[in-house]
């Protein structure tokens, strides 16, 4: 430990960033296994269904998937930016690049409002007639898209939520260039919800 | 290594940096779609999707900055997937 963080210890009596974050990697870990297992389901039927997972994926809208792609990534630059800023003390650029994090997972969701209400005007979602009509390898093609996007969407909204709570924190100095573990760990959690979308999106947008 | 508890982290501009390598490969990707590679094609876009994963995980995350135990466990959960994966091809491939 250095001096610095012995300072630190006469305001905060118990205190372990290095455990914070390990139990926060933990919990990423279980998030993994979690979009590993579905991964695994698409990877068995992929491999059973090559010209159906195609045909299917032909039909998604590279251009949205491409967008919601620099969207995410943009976020993650943002949100590192902001945990950059409060470690350098910078209080008003830490809010900013939050509100600026907290822009792009709202158009990262109008995106994806768009994409499938326009699935559902074809007729595209589970069980409806259109889609049951199809080959079977169609229907879980779809079936794995909305799954996986959808599990992923819920991933977002969460984040915001997180994101919402880290943004009230910083205003209200909880969360200092001093005391930033709990704007890390909602950073990772962010980063994880990225890293996630950087398969989903050659994998079911990008079939050719 | 010169950091114990309090991790040495980048400047903004490395995540700048980061971030357009990221969307570099991003444009890649898409492109490389568009082409007619056969097999390859999916082997590409996993092999870039690896790649940014790399980014993220090493800068974004801090992992290269972090305690070594860190990236034990991360090896240990990646190999886990990895073996899974492995595990349930080899059954599925030679049932």
């Amino acid at each position: 430990m250095s001096s610095h963080d012995e300072a630190a210890a006469v305001h905060h009596v118990h205190r372990d960033d290095v455990g914070a974050r390990m139990g926060m990697w933990l919990f990423l870990f279980t998030e993994v296994l979690l979009f590993g297992g579905m991964f695994l389901v698409y990877a068995v039927y992929r491999y059973q269904n090559p010209d159906q997972f195609r045909a299917a994926a032909l039909e998604l809208n590279t251009g949205i998937g491409t967008l919601n792609t620099i969207i995410l990534l943009t976020s993650s630059l943002t949100m590192a930016l902001s945990i950059a800023a409060i470690q350098k003390g910078n209080r008003f650029l830490s809010v900013v690049m939050l509100d600026v994090t907290l822009l792009f997972a709202l158009l990262f969701m109008v995106n994806k409002y768009f994409e499938w209400s326009t699935k559902f005007a074809h007729g595209i979602y589970p069980g409806s007639k259109e889609l049951l009509g199809r080959p079977n390898g169609q229907i879980l093609f779809y079936g794995l898209y909305y799954v996986m996007t959808g599990l992923h969407a819920l991933h977002i909204i969460i984040g915001v939520v997180i994101i919402l709570f880290m943004l009230v924190q910083v205003m209200k100095k909880k969360i200092t260039s001093d005391n930033h573990v709990k704007l890390e760990n909602a950073g990772l959690y962010w980063h994880l919800v990225d890293l996630i979308w950087i398969f989903l999106f050659p994998l079911f947008y990008l079939i050719q | 290594m010169e950091h114990t508890s309090k991790q040495k982290h980048p400047g903004y501009l490395t995540y700048v940096f980061v971030w357009l390598a990221l969307l570099a490969f991003t444009s890649i990707t898409v492109t490389v779609a568009g082409v007619s590679l056969g097999k390859y094609t999916l082997f590409i876009a996993l092999a870039i999707a690896a790649i940014k994963s790399a980014l993220v995980i090493n800068i974004f995350m801090h992992i290269k900055f972090e305690e070594k135990i860190f990236k034990v466990f991360l090896a240990l959960s990646g190999m886990t997937l990895l073996i899974i994966f492995v595990l349930t091809f080899f059954d599925f491939l030679f049932r």
